[in-house]
Parts: structure tokens; sequence; C-alpha cells
């Protein structure tokens, strides 16, 4: 057995290095992600274009929210990471071996996002499928999200359902959420667009739940 | 489908707290309620990987950070090489690790960066590898310097590299800071020392006479150890 590294703070100047252009944007070309404001001159970070993305299968969505400190203060030096299952349900990885769902070659299912100014961020993605959940559950629509940077020693880790899934009231994980926490984790839709708003608390009488697994 | 193996827990008395007060910017960014332990199902047990998975959403691999510009960048020049391991010494092949740091000077190209030292315009400082089938990367870059920030009335980092690693799954993600060995401010380090000891070493990289190329470069090695998973398939 060999022992497991430490996990240390990404600092606040991660940014050049690890919010690459484009890592919000799951299902297009655009660089939403990045914080290129905060690029030294000369130094800017190469990225690819990213055209293929745009044939991704499913309904797209906006997944948007601020992150607030414990204090109520915006986290605006965060960095946040999704990971989520392609439109069919099924998982961009060789342990999701469920070859009756198709995988989306357009999609894999991954993205990053640097939060602004205002501690907000927004990802461009499709709504995921069901995967399956412990014993033969069915688990509700859900990404996966971790939020990282200054001030995190680690990772804290929670994940995004969905208000208009009514798969939610037999998620087996939700289940395991007092009931009167389990909001922090449904993101509210927009009732015009396709946009679900998932703002993320370390404190206070909203504190999002975070996981550990 | 059966339950998917799970990832070993949090090595106990390894990992830091999310809530480290001596290092002041854990104070406002932890939760202040209990973490719920939830079973680990197949989003935990898969994540972004293989190398055409991360080329497709970074790019290529840049591990040579001293030939990224025009000129070569002012410092120490070093190789920095090791393997990504779990915790059964299993190599993880083609996972990304990506990394971080300031120039020679201890400066970041990074618009936060206030410090009085001066950015080099041949260095960037920005770095990343995919790993090999014996899980292998390696780096060429300078030896970072150490600078000033503000977590006390004088307190300087030592010298470091920020590290980036998926692992095989979103579980066994890892984000850290490697040290030098023998660097006076590592033990007054509010960052480093939130790891507890033992484990604190494991931080840091080693010295490595047998692969310094002579007239050229020092080396130092480094591996990374991800959360590993019991072999034995759970009964679903």
């Amino acid at each position: 057995m060999a022992g497991q590294t430490p996990w240390q703070t990404t600092g606040p100047f991660f940014h050049f290095g690890l919010a690459y252009k484009g890592g919000a944007d799951l299902v297009g070309d655009s660089e939403l992600g990045a914080r290129p404001d905060l690029n030294a001159p000369g130094h800017d970070v190469k990225t690819p274009r990213h055209a293929e993305r745009q044939a991704t299968r499913g309904s797209r969505i906006e997944l948007v929210g601020n992150v607030f400190e414990n204090t109520g203060a915006p986290a605006n030096d965060a960095l946040i990471e999704i990971w989520q299952a392609n439109a069919a349900g099924r998982y961009a990885h060789p342990e999701d071996g469920r070859r009756a769902l198709a995988l989306d070659p357009a999609f894999i299912g991954y993205g990053r996002s640097a939060t602004d100014k205002e501690g907000g961020f927004r990802f461009k993605t499709i709504k995921p499928g069901r995967v399956p959940g412990p014993g033969n559950t069915l688990q509700a629509p859900h990404i996966a999200l971790g939020i990282v940077g200054p001030g995190f020693l680690k990772r804290l880790v929670t994940r995004v359902y969905f208000s208009d899934a009514p798969e939610n009231d037999e998620d087996p994980i939700l289940q395991l959420v007092p009931l009167e926490r389990r909001a922090t984790l449904i993101a509210k839709k927009d009732p015009e667009a396709a946009i679900y708003r998932f703002d993320i608390h370390l404190g206070g009488a909203k504190e999002t739940v975070f996981f550990e697994f | 489908m059966a339950d998917p193996v799970p990832y070993m827990h949090e090595e106990a008395g390894a990992q830091p707290p999310s809530l480290s007060p001596p290092f002041r910017a854990s104070v406002p960014r932890s939760p202040t309620k209990p973490l719920v332990h939830i079973p680990q199902t197949l989003t935990e047990t898969t994540g972004p990987a293989g190398q055409d998975v991360w080329e497709r959403l970074m790019g290529p691999a840049v591990n040579d950070l001293t030939k990224q510009h025009k000129g070569a960048p002012i410092g120490e020049r070093i190789i920095l090489s090791g393997r990504v391991l779990d915790e059964m010494k299993r190599p993880v092949a083609g996972t990304i690790v990506e990394m971080v740091q300031a120039n020679s000077c201890g400066r970041y190209a990074h618009g936060y960066d206030q410090h009085d030292a001066p950015l080099d315009p041949n260095f960037t400082g920005v770095g990343r590898a995919i790993t090999d089938e014996q899980g292998r990367y390696r780096f060429i870059t300078v030896k970072p310097g150490a600078y000033p920030w503000a977590n006390g009335r004088n307190t300087w980092r030592p010298s470091h590299i920020h590290f980036s690693l998926m692992g095989p799954a979103f579980a066994a993600r890892l984000i850290t800071q490697m040290y030098f060995p023998g660097d006076p401010l590592f033990p007054l380090d509010a960052i480093a020392c939130s790891v507890p000891e033992p484990a604190r070493h494991r931080i840091v990289c080693r010295f490595d006479p047998e692969t310094t190329e002579p007239y050229w470069a020092l080396s130092y090695l480094f591996d990374f150890v991800l959360r590993g998973r019991d072999a034995t398939p759970m009964e679903n």
C-alpha cells in the first residue's frame, strides 16, 4: 500500500493554467469558462476550438449560479467543475459498459468554469439521462459538481438535480439527505427558458449539502 | 448491473481538514455543516479519462515549459518527473497532470499577482502532461521562487508547484502543491502545515542525482498517489 498524496489549495493564481477557454461550454465553440482578463500580457494560453461539440444530442440547457462564502460574500475566484452522463444516460468512460445506450461522440460530459467578479458561473450543456444507483435503483438526472479555489484546502462536492424532474422523489441519493436540506441540491428552472439556477452557499440558512464518498 | 467497486475513502490522518484557521482564507470557505456520506455510483466511479479525451478538451500536452516563448526563461532549469499511482501502487495511465507555477523570481503570470518581482516574458508557468502506460509523466521547467503572501505579518510561500490530477474517476481527483526538499519556509507555511503529520513529507519531492543531466539540469522526482479501489468486486 502507498499513502495518499495530501490535498492542497489551488491558491489564487490558477486561472491562466486551469480555467481553459471553452471549459464551460460542453456543447459549443464559445470561450465560456476562462478568465482571460486575469492573464498577464503576453501569457495568453492557447486552447483548441471545439466545433464538433455542436453535434451533441439532447436538450440544451444552461446551468447558472453564484458561489457564496459562509459569510455571504461572493466567492469571485473559485473554480467549478462538472461531470455528467450524456442525454441517453451513459457516461463517456470505459467503466460504463451499457452498450444498449449509445455513446455520443460529440459529448464528453466534463466542464470547468472560473467564477466571475460576482462569484457567478455559467455552463452550457445538455440535460443528462438517468443512470443506475445502488442496487437496482435508477437515479434522477443529475450533474456532479466540485468546487476548488483559494481557501479551499480540499474540493467540496455536491450534486445538481433539476426542479422539473419528477424522478427526484425516488432518487436514492437525495433520500440520504435530510428532507429540510434537499432543496439546496435542486436547480430551479427559469419559467421562460431552459436555464437552471444553482446557487452554492458555504454557510447560512441555505447552506448547500456537500458529500463525501 | 452490479454496483461499481468503490474507491477507497480519504485516508484518515493524511488529508488536511477543510477548515484550518492558521490558513486564514480557509475560514470563510469551509462548510459549517457536516458532509453527507453517500455510496459511490457510476457518477463517482467514472470521469474524463484517456489521452484522446484530454486532448479534445484542452489540446496537446505541453511538458517543456522552457520552450513556450522565443527565448529561454531565467532561472534554474529542472527536470521534474515521476509516476501517478493508486494506493495499491498500480500505475494510472492516460490521466492528465496539470501544473501551474510562479517564475524563478516568485511571480505568477497572473493579473492578481502584485508581488514586486519581474515577470519573465519567456516563462508562463503552465504545463500539462498525459501519463503513459506506466503512469509516468515528465516536465522540464525552472525552479519557482518563493514569494510573500497576506496570511500574517511577514509570511512567505516556500517554492512550490501547483498540480491538478483527475485520475481514473471523479472520486479520485487530486489537487495539491509540491514542495522542494530542505526549504526553510516549508515548516513555517500555513498551507503545507494544514497537512497532518506524519503525512506532511508526502508533498515534498526528492532530489535525484541519478536522473540529473550533466551540465544541463538538476532532477527531482515526485510520485502522486490517488485514491485506489479494492480489486474484489462487491456483492450487489
